[in-house]
């Protein structure tokens, strides 16, 4: 072997090294997957979950990740809405992307496609923005579903409770968006009206089309109703608005927190402030070390300045947590498997987060994390989202 | 449904209806002179109100150089899509031009998608702010300037086919192309010129539209549709007619949203222009052809 054939070797072995050595390093990352709208009309809700998931991602990351060193990787899909798009998306991250988990977006629809696939799969799979009391409840032992997000059973109460307290509203009408999200609102909502001892002063449905929502707002009006409780995301529940506006009829509006999710100050104009919603989380809540740290993170990231330039704050403060749960919920299986880490899950202890501090956040028959007493209210003002005070 | 709610149901759906009989006016300009229409006109609704938002709301331009920058963009591009997707099929006696128009709109709605992104977007207009109350029923000026907007050109459209030497032109082509032809009328040109004004009507539809609902690449679908079941429901040969369609199926919409939610209504809506089609073929105002052997 001369001089020449030596160097040869040499080069191509460096090469290989070189070429090696990224692929061994990522053979040693955790992915972990979300399906969320990432364009479209929820297009803000999809990128305040990943501002919120990155965050927490690089801090684990930072230091030291898990397992003696595996890094997460998150692996983003666009579902845009899309329930079909969603399944598609769900089975190549789990087939060939190999997520450890998975995270939902905020349509109720696309998460109720994916909870299936998740138990069949035995990936878990965590919502930190759609609502819909199924996708946990989803019938399946064992159930790899968890939520770090509201729930529409508990949501419906709160909203009756409070359109009642803050309105004095005897008589409220309901205008759902003409979806299972919609559907699994009506129930709820029915059942906490109930509850209440409220009459309902009627059911409309929304479609996503709707040019003009006045004949379903004339048919309430002509029912008495004096508060209109709305379901719906921001495109369809701004055509509601514009349309209560024309109709110059100034009835209070309380609305479940799909409409946070898009443009919807910008699409309703002046009158958006007058809408009261739900939220799990808002940054101008006491400051805590957790909150000023993620704070600092958006600054610096995404050049927020205030608490109200925060984009759809639940996205982001749901999904920080989440991830914070499941890297825990890793370490403490010990392992990258999906039965395993939903064990460990149902398992976890305390843990000190944005949104509050978690004691046994989950366990076999509870996988919700936030309960009412988490709920705030709050309303747009000049396109930010501030506290009802 | 009380009197106040039947008033209301009738001035939103004249509002709605008056938007699908403004777009289906653009299927009778090109279908009466050619016997072919542009199944894209919703896109070119879409393309309309996108257009205008893009230069008013994101470039500051003025609303009276947009708007009219806009309609002559929607003229072009529908007189482009004659070009390409129609003229060609025609000459070759293929109907394949229903299948290639449909094709560019998908084109153009995603060329929007990607250059305009998905994101709906608001439109905000000072007539939508203004408005009228009427025994108690606020009217914004929108609203009323729709059907006077839709039933004007309708108008104008008729006198034009009726008693103008081009009207008369464009219905010697529809009636006999090659007669046209040898009479001295550029046959081409007016069949392009009319497939620009069907775009400019859908422009104006658009930028009419948009302050009532949200400018995005996928609005024109729904409208291209139902502004199509007008057509066919108010009779396509006719002016008038198109734009009734329009109002009856946008009032009917409305009145059974009122009547019963709106649940069924689209169900309702769309079974009704079939039943009004089983019984009258040719439509609610249109007239039965005559072929002379």
């Amino acid at each position: 072997m001369n001089n020449k054939h030596v160097l040869n070797i040499c080069m191509a072995a460096s090469v290989l090294t070189t070429a090696l050595i990224p692929s061994l390093g990522r053979a040693q990352d955790i992915k972990v997957g979300l399906v969320a709208a990432l364009t479209g009309q929820s297009a803000q809700s999809g990128e305040s979950i990943s501002r919120g998931l990155t965050i927490a991602i690089d801090e684990i990351n930072a230091k030291g990740g898990v397992l003696g060193g595996k890094k997460f990787v998150l692996v983003k899909r666009d579902d845009e809405s899309s329930p079909p798009k969603g399944v598609t998306a769900t089975r190549e991250l789990i087939s060939s992307e190999k997520v450890a988990a998975l995270f939902g977006g905020i349509d109720t629809p696309v998460s109720l496609a994916i909870v299936p696939i998740a138990n069949q799969n035995k990936k878990p799979f965590i919502g930190v923005w759609a609502a819909g009391t199924n996708i946990t409840k989803n019938g399946a032992t064992p159930n790899y579903v968890f939520r770090v997000s509201a729930q529409d059973d508990l949501v419906d109460i709160a909203l009756i409770e409070y359109t009642m307290k803050k309105f004095n509203a005897k008589k409220p009408g309901l205008v759902l968006v003409n979806n299972p999200w919609g559907e699994s609102n009506e129930k709820g909502l029915k059942a906490a009206a109930a509850a209440a001892g409220v009459t309902l002063a009627g059911v409309e449905k929304l479609e996503q089309s709707d040019v003009d929502v006045t004949p379903q707002l004339g048919r309430l009006k002509n029912a008495g109703a004096d508060a209109i409780i709305l379901v719906a995301n921001a495109a369809p529940g701004a055509q509601m608005m514009k349309s209560r506006e024309r109709m110059g009829w100034n009835v209070p509006v309380v609305s479940h927190w799909g409409i946070s999710g898009g443009r919807f100050d910008e699409l309703v104009g002046p009158t958006a402030g007058d809408v009261h919603f739900i939220q799990t989380y808002s940054f101008y809540s006491a400051p805590t070390p957790v909150s000023e740290k993620v704070f600092g993170e958006l600054s610096k990231r995404y050049g927020v300045k205030t608490p109200a330039d925060v984009i759809a704050p639940v996205g982001t403060a749901n999904a920080y947590d989440a991830m914070n749960l499941l890297a825990l919920a890793i370490e403490k299986a010990k392992s990258t498997d999906g039965e395993a880490i939903r064990a460990a899950l149902e398992q976890l202890e305390g843990y000190q987060g944005l949104i509050k501090k978690y004691d046994k956040p989950f366990a076999t028959a509870a996988h919700e994390a936030l309960s009412p007493a988490d709920y705030i209210m709050v309303r747009y003002d000049g396109g930010k989202i501030v506290p009802v005070k | 449904m009380g009197l106040n709610e039947l008033i209301s149901a009738l001035i939103t759906g004249a509002g709605i209806g008056s938007m699908y009989g403004l777009t289906a006016l653009g299927f009778y300009t090109t279908y009466a002179i050619s016997r072919t229409v542009n199944f894209a006109q919703g896109s070119c609704l879409m393309l309309g109100a996108v257009l205008t938002f893009s230069m008013v709301n994101q470039s500051g331009l003025s609303a009276w150089i947009a708007i009219p920058l806009a309609l002559m963009l929607c003229g072009l591009w529908s007189g482009l899509v004659e070009l390409v997707a129609v003229r060609p099929f025609v000459k070759r006696h293929s109907d394949a031009w229903l299948m290639a128009t449909v094709a560019l709109g998908l084109i153009l709605e995603n060329i929007v998608l990607f250059t305009f992104g998905k994101d709906p977007r608001g439109m905000s207009s000072p007539l939508l702010q203004m408005g009228v109350d009427v025994g108690g029923l606020r009217i914004s000026f929108l609203q009323i300037l729709i059907p006077i907007v839709g039933f004007s050109i309708a108008l104008g459209l008729a006198l034009v086919m009726r008693l103008t030497k081009i009207g008369k032109a464009l219905l010697a082509i529809a009636q006999n192309p090659s007669a046209a032809k040898l009479m001295g009328i550029h046959t081409e040109k007016t069949i392009s010129l009319a497939f620009a004004l069907a775009g400019v009507f859908a422009c104006i539809a658009g930028i009419m539209i948009a302050p009532l609902y949200t400018v995005s690449a996928g609005m024109g679908t729904i409208f291209g549709i139902k502004a199509f079941a007008a057509a066919i429901l108010g009779g396509i040969d006719s002016a008038a007619g198109v734009m009734a369609g329009g109002l009856v199926l946008g009032i009917t919409e409305a009145i059974l949203v009122t009547a019963f939610g709106s649940t069924y209504a689209q169900m309702f809506s769309f079974a009704l222009t079939i039943v009004v089609l089983a019984i009258r073929p040719v439509g609610l105002f249109g007239r039965k052809g005559v072929n002379k052997i």
